[in-house]
């Protein structure tokens, strides 16, 4: 829907070449990548407010490189929300609508319509600039999705709010999506990643190193990059089921039959956990541990990290566990070696999806 | 800032102790002619000077060709300063020299300037005439002699306020489907519009109060500040006061509401 095609700029700062990615119609697709990659200035492009030195874009197989950002259904917000200041709400999110000489009614109908959407049916007649983080966010949401864009561009849209606005305006991208919204959303958090995207690009140094699904990037980084980048390779996808009556653990299962315990206050629903390799221990014969999460499993690779050395153990899914040199030889873990491998249930990480 | 705060502040040193007397002596060198103008002048004698009606005549052409020179300057500044504010372009530098050109140019010259490009026997001149238009010695004249020396007050003042205005408000704008002419009204103009008035303010004021430029390209009819070098001229300081008092005071009054007016809407914007 969204083609991409070997996109390169260069400007004072950095450069930017050959970007290259598909998104489909309907797609989550977040674009990971580490601050002053130029991701920006990739959506800016995209959005037709600056041009490329080369390369194309092309929405639903029409080439758009160069058509007037005003015409080409192509909505960005911005990380800092860029609301017009001297609007209300009600004017900023009727903006687009005006421009489109909709009816006086049609403004009226769209704009509460589109402001229960995103939760701000209250905060209409406000003045923008008294709002919080999170509702000049949803306010910016609103601004952009009443245009009905084909695709809409995410700046960064959770980073700059504080921790409750974050999670509202996940759900709200979520909700936004799954009414079919494609959306290419640009972070540098991998957590905002996980939890959003259907597909995940890696940049790296003004260009994609990776592209893949969230398990494809986090289990088979391509480059030490990748690697170090997403830094998480235990990522399960699976249900929270709610813990047992008077218990406080919680059991995760996924569709692979997998079950592990964890301790957390998420509410049950689906899901990804995740555990930091640093976190997982293994052992030659079962432990007698506090950890609840006891495997048994085959060692199927060992690779040298930049810290220590990495161990992947199939116990079913592939987990894999950072260990130092020295355990690597005082237990003489070896490819093919059947271990035990243990974390604690209070090491995981659950995020709704 | 509240008293409070303000207390709590460490006292001024004595360098900023002088420095605040040289401010006051300053303030006094502005304060005090114009003072000086109001406690000569009785009561009295400015109303009879607004009794007169060439005085009234004269403040009120000044008044309104002003005004009107500098709206109708205002239609090719406003846009050319949003030019200069967002673009990059050869020799800049040397484009944003000349609009500031007229500020150092004796006014004098300036008048002589543009007798030079508008008398009767220039082309521009004869194709004014071919319209039925006078230059010389008409209020078209005074305008564009007032306009020539204000000009740059309203193209600074508005390039800077186009300046202030982030640029990513109009990339959302244009995104959000509007053409660039919308943007430039619903956006542009709206956010630098108290920059923009302060400019017209500005210009206003400094073409109501020319002098020099306009004694040579229209002597007559007479705006105020060449009524009040006459009438120094022929009947010295005692005649020319009032004049240039009840002058002033309306200037004042206008230049001080207009200031107020601004401000307001500007509050109300942010």
């Amino acid at each position: 829907m969204l083609e991409v095609k070997n996109l390169s700029k260069r400007l004072d700062t950095f450069a930017m070449r050959d970007v290259s990615f598909n998104i489909g119609q309907g797609e989550y697709f977040v674009l990971l990548g580490v601050s002053g990659v130029g991701k920006t200035v990739l959506l800016e492009i995209i959005a037709g407010v600056m041009r490329p030195d080369r390369g194309t874009i092309a929405l639903d197989g029409r080439d758009i490189t160069f058509r007037k950002a005003q015409n080409r259904s192509i909505g960005l917000v911005y990380q800092d929300q860029a609301l017009f200041p001297h609007l209300s709400v009600r004017q900023n999110i009727a903006y687009g609508l005006r421009c489109r000489k909709a009816s006086r009614s049609e403004v009226r109908e769209k704009v509460t319509n589109f402001a229960e959407r995103v939760g701000a049916q209250d905060i209409l007649d406000r003045n923008v600039e008294s709002l919080s983080g999170g509702e000049a966010q949803r306010v910016a949401l609103a601004r952009t999705m009443v245009t009905e864009p084909r695709c809409l561009l995410l700046d960064e849209p959770i980073a700059s709010l504080d921790a409750q606005s974050r999670g509202e305006v996940r759900s709200l991208l979520r909700d936004l999506n799954r009414r079919g919204q494609t959306i290419l959303h640009v972070t540098h958090d991998y957590e905002e990643a996980v939890s959003l995207a259907s597909r995940i690009a890696i940049m790296e140094g003004g260009t994609i190193a990776q592209t893949g699904s969230p398990e494809d990037i986090f289990h088979h980084p391509n480059s030490e990059f990748v690697a170090n980048f997403v830094g998480i390779k235990n990522f399960f996808r699976g249900t929270l089921e709610p813990p047992a009556p008077g218990g406080q653990l919680s059991r995760f299962a996924d569709p692979s039959g997998l079950r592990l315990w964890v301790l957390t206050d998420q509410a049950p629903g689906t899901g990804c956990l995740l555990f930091r390799s640093q976190d997982l221990a293994i052992a030659n014969e079962r432990p007698q541990t506090s950890a609840k999460n006891i495997f048994e499993g085959q060692i199927i690779d060992i690779i040298p990290a930049k810290l220590g050395v990495e161990v992947t153990v199939q116990i079913g899914v592939k987990v894999s566990a950072l260990l130092t040199r020295s355990s690597i030889n005082s237990l003489r873990l070896e490819i093919g070696k059947t271990v035990w491998v243990h974390f604690k249930a209070s090491a995981g990480r659950f995020l709704r999806v | 800032m509240s008293l409070h705060k303000r207390r709590t502040k460490a006292p001024p040193s004595w360098l900023h102790l002088t420095f605040i007397a040289l401010g006051g002596a300053v303030l006094l060198f502005i304060v005090a002619p114009i003072l000086g103008i109001y406690l000569k002048s009785t009561v009295g004698e400015v109303a009879e000077a607004a009794k007169e009606a060439e005085v009234r005549d004269s403040i009120w052409l000044t008044l309104w060709v002003s005004m009107a020179g500098t709206l109708a300057f205002a239609f090719a500044c406003v846009p050319f300063a949003y030019i200069l504010a967002r673009k990059t372009f050869p020799l800049k530098g040397l484009i944003t020299g000349i609009i500031d050109l007229p500020v150092i140019v004796p006014h004098s010259v300036a008048g002589i300037a543009i007798l030079t490009i508008v008398a009767r026997d220039t082309f521009i001149g004869n194709v004014a005439e071919s319209m039925g238009l006078e230059i010389v010695g008409t209020p078209l004249g005074i305008a564009l002699a007032m306009a020539f020396v204000s000009v740059p007050f309203l193209i600074n003042a508005a390039r800077d306020g186009f300046a202030a205005v982030p640029e990513r408000l109009e990339n959302v704008a244009l995104g959000l489907g509007a053409s660039p002419l919308r943007v430039f009204f619903t956006v542009s103009v709206p956010l630098a519009w108290r920059a923009i008035v302060s400019g017209l303010i500005l210009m206003w004021g400094r073409g109501m109060s020319e002098f020099g430029a306009v004694l040579i390209v229209a002597y007559h009819p007479m705006i105020a500040p060449v009524l009040i070098y006459e009438r120094f001229g022929a009947f010295g300081l005692k005649y020319s006061r009032p004049v240039s008092a009840l002058f002033m005071a309306v200037c004042l009054v206008i230049f001080v509401i207009l200031r107020l007016v601004a401000r307001r809407r500007g509050n109300a914007r942010s």
